[in-house]
């Protein structure tokens, strides 16, 4: 690889993506550009559009699922590719470019230094988010964040937030466990449930690229009661298990190359 | 006819189903369990929830026909009249179905999100794995050289 990087560490690029033909390419090469350690893989969540060839184009691992999942399941078949290829560490970087690459280095500064986190994730309200919130989703984000931040002891300001970046202990859990319609302000339970840690650091993001939000009013309702109901069911199970049911896919195929592991398979690539 | 059924009436304890509408209901749940059965034969249905409604419309008819049965349980469950623990029953085993169903959904599209990972995940590793083979043969083909200069890089790397 080009670029030094301490204890030799791969890094993955999750980049969720939902008809982004416009926006996923340029999306990709920020990643390449402001962070050159991370590998980059778009998940082409059953796209109608070019997305995936667009993608490609740039050099970028396309996971293409057959049909729309939604972000959870979008976001947990990048985890489980993480985990099949032996990443090290795994970031989310969504496809409408709303996440700036330019944060990925000090986000994985603040990984490997800020005591053992786990997950270190781009908080909006740490400082001035930069852009104007709709003031529905700075409400909804506050009322998440103070439960939120009642339940896991400790300050969560930002929990709609996706920009989030884990170590092979958050890759595993995702990969095993995570949740459907609305992940984020979940997946934080998750973690704490599963006792990993959660470091914030302050970021700012870009207003949508493409249009509106795709979460409008009666969505966003039905998105808040969801959650809640998520939350205190959550807490009422003594630890979050996956449905029972079929068997998590956590890796019983083996790697793609014989001799070769899968992660030196995924480094070649990026040399080509 | 319509005095037979008066007379077969007169005959009725008070809050007793009448005749005409037991012989509704078995004539119904013929019709339906013929349907069920139908289904299973095209194999729209499978056995397992065919057991269920079969179970469920015979329940409902032999209370429809028992009328002692139903006027105990009616009675058990403080109803006056005795139609209504019927239509209760009925209620409550629909419920039941539809939640069970609802659990069916559940582990079915957390099954399906299962399969689509893999197999979206099993996609990319087969197009690197024929990317590669492809440059492979193309370099082997343009210049032997080159491809042996590339295989040894390779090797080297890993």
């Amino acid at each position: 690889m080009p670029e030094e990087d301490r204890k030799q560490l791969t890094k993955l690029a999750i980049v969720p993506a939902y008809n982004e033909e416009g926006m996923v390419g340029r999306v990709v090469r920020e990643i390449n550009r402001q962070a050159p350690g991370f590998d980059v893989i778009v998940v082409d969540d059953g796209s109608l559009d070019a997305t995936a060839i667009v993608a490609e184009r740039e050099g970028a691992t396309v996971l293409r699922q057959p049909f729309n999942l939604g972000i959870g399941g979008a976001m947990q078949a990048g985890y489980k590719y993480a985990l099949h290829h032996d990443y090290d560490v795994a970031v989310q970087v969504d496809g409408d470019g709303q996440h700036k690459p330019e944060y990925l280095p000090s986000m994985l500064e603040a990984l490997q230094t800020s005591g053992e986190a786990d997950m270190v994730y781009g908080s909006r309200f740490l400082g001035d988010p930069g852009y104007k919130v709709p003031w529905g989703r700075r409400f909804g984000n506050r009322i998440f964040g103070v439960l939120l931040s009642l339940i896991v002891r400790q300050s969560i300001t930002d929990p709609t937030s996706g920009f989030r970046m884990v170590n092979r202990n958050g890759i595993e859990l995702f990969a095993r466990d995570y949740p459907h319609d609305y992940p984020e302000v979940e997946a934080i339970l998750l973690l704490h449930a599963h006792r990993l840690r959660i470091h914030e650091v302050q970021v700012r993001m870009n207003a949508r690229g493409f249009g509106e939000s795709s979460i409008d009013y009666p969505r966003s309702a039905y998105y808040m009661i969801k959650v809640m109901l998520a939350i205190f069911i959550g807490l009422l199970r003594r630890r979050p298990t996956p449905m029972d049911g079929p068997p998590p896919d956590t890796g019983e195929f083996e790697p793609v190359a014989p001799g070769a592991g899968a992660a030196g398979v995924h480094a070649r690539e990026g040399d080509g | 006819m319509t005095g037979l059924i008066e007379v077969a009436q007169t005959t009725l304890e008070d809050g007793d189903l009448s005749g005409k509408a037991q012989v509704f209901a078995v004539i119904g749940t013929v019709l339906f369990l013929g349907l069920v059965v139908e289904l299973v034969r095209r194999r729209r249905l499978v056995e397992r929830y065919a057991l269920l409604w079969m179970s469920t419309a015979l329940l409902g008819v032999i209370l429809a026909v028992w009328n002692g049965g139903l006027n105990w349980l009616a009675d058990r469950l403080g109803i006056i009249s005795p139609v209504n623990a019927l239509f209760l029953i009925g209620l409550v085993a629909v419920f039941g179905l539809l939640l069970n169903f609802s659990v069916a959904i559940s582990r079915l599209s957390e099954e399906t999100k299962i399969v689509a990972q893999t197999v979206s995940r099993l996609d990319a590793e087969l197009r690197a794995l024929r990317g590669r083979a492809e440059n492979g043969r193309g370099n082997g083909a343009e210049s032997g050289d080159e491809a042996a200069h590339q295989r040894a890089g390779s090797a080297g790397s890993e």
